[in-house]
């Protein structure tokens, strides 16, 4: 089983975008999806070498929604920074540590942070302990480390890494 | 009324943008200007895919999907595009409104 569908999730996930390609749902396509979603992880396995286990799927779901309501809170709050002028803008690093391990965790963390309006990060630190994050407008650094850490990091952790070493 | 609903998709779509590329133009340093379009767009952006999928899927027959791959592809190059600019941008030393943090003088050559 493991070795001859080494990624499940991933071979699903690519049946899915085919058929989103095609834009239409034929026996024809589906069978052509899943025999590309089958033959593309070998292609790609040492870039993803391990497994990927998604353990909360309830967990998942709700940091997806806090993620589409942040970006649409985090838009207009941006819009109103660049529109109220950029003279009073307090932007700022932070650094914050990181409590993920495993690779895929880690950019997705750096990716939901680069796309919730207000913070991008900018740096990963060679020993992938901390992320270095701009922010446009920041009055208090230590806040944005312990909301980043609490409403990103925590279900991000809990969804990929509970349960490892 | 699903007219009325899909205008108003449009135009604040096109608001977003436009607040966007406002930003490129009025933020004073690299990192600032950088939040600009990689942010608000995403919203803009979202919007107009939203409403293009509620038309093409009414007006047509079936649902049209496209737009859900152009959102999943935006999702997934924007951050990437904009970490890597940042990531440059502190390599180089760009002038910076933020103190910048110290150099990570252990990252090894060729490192992402």
């Amino acid at each position: 089983m493991r070795r001859w569908l080494p990624h499940p999730l991933l071979t699903a996930a690519l049946t899915l975008l085919w058929l989103l390609l095609v834009n239409a749902l034929s026996a024809g396509a589906l069978v052509l999806g899943a025999l590309l979603g089958w033959l593309i992880p070998f292609a790609t396995s040492r870039f993803w070498p391990e497994r990927i286990r998604i353990r909360h799927p309830g967990v998942l779901a709700r940091f997806l929604g806090v993620f589409a309501v942040d970006i649409v809170r985090g838009s207009f709050h941006v819009a109103w920074l660049i529109l109220k002028g950029p003279a009073r803008l307090r932007p700022t690093f932070v650094e914050v540590p990181l409590a993920l391990t495993t690779d895929l965790a880690i950019s997705l963390l750096a990716n939901t942070i680069s796309l919730t309006p207000g913070t991008v990060s900018a740096r990963l630190s060679a020993d992938k302990r901390t992320l270095v994050v701009h922010t446009l407008d920041t009055s208090d650094a230590a806040a944005l480390v312990a909301e980043i850490k609490q409403r990103y990091e925590a279900p991000l952790k809990q969804i990929f890494e509970e349960g490892d070493a | 009324m699903t007219e009325i609903l899909l205008s108003l998709f449009i135009l604040s779509g096109a608001i977003f943008t436009f607040v966007g590329s406002l930003g490129l133009a009025r933020l004073r340093d690299f990192y600032t200007r950088l939040h600009g379009p990689t942010k608000a767009t995403t919203l803009g952006v979202g919007s107009l895919l939203i409403a293009s999928a509620v038309h093409f899927s009414l007006r047509d027959e079936g649902v049209s999907l496209h737009e859900v791959l152009v959102t999943l592809f935006l999702f997934m190059t924007a951050p990437v595009s904009a970490h890597l600019l940042a990531k440059a941008a502190l390599h180089l030393k760009v002038k910076s409104l933020a103190p910048t943090p110290a150099d990570d003088r252990s990252t090894p050559p060729g490192a992402a």
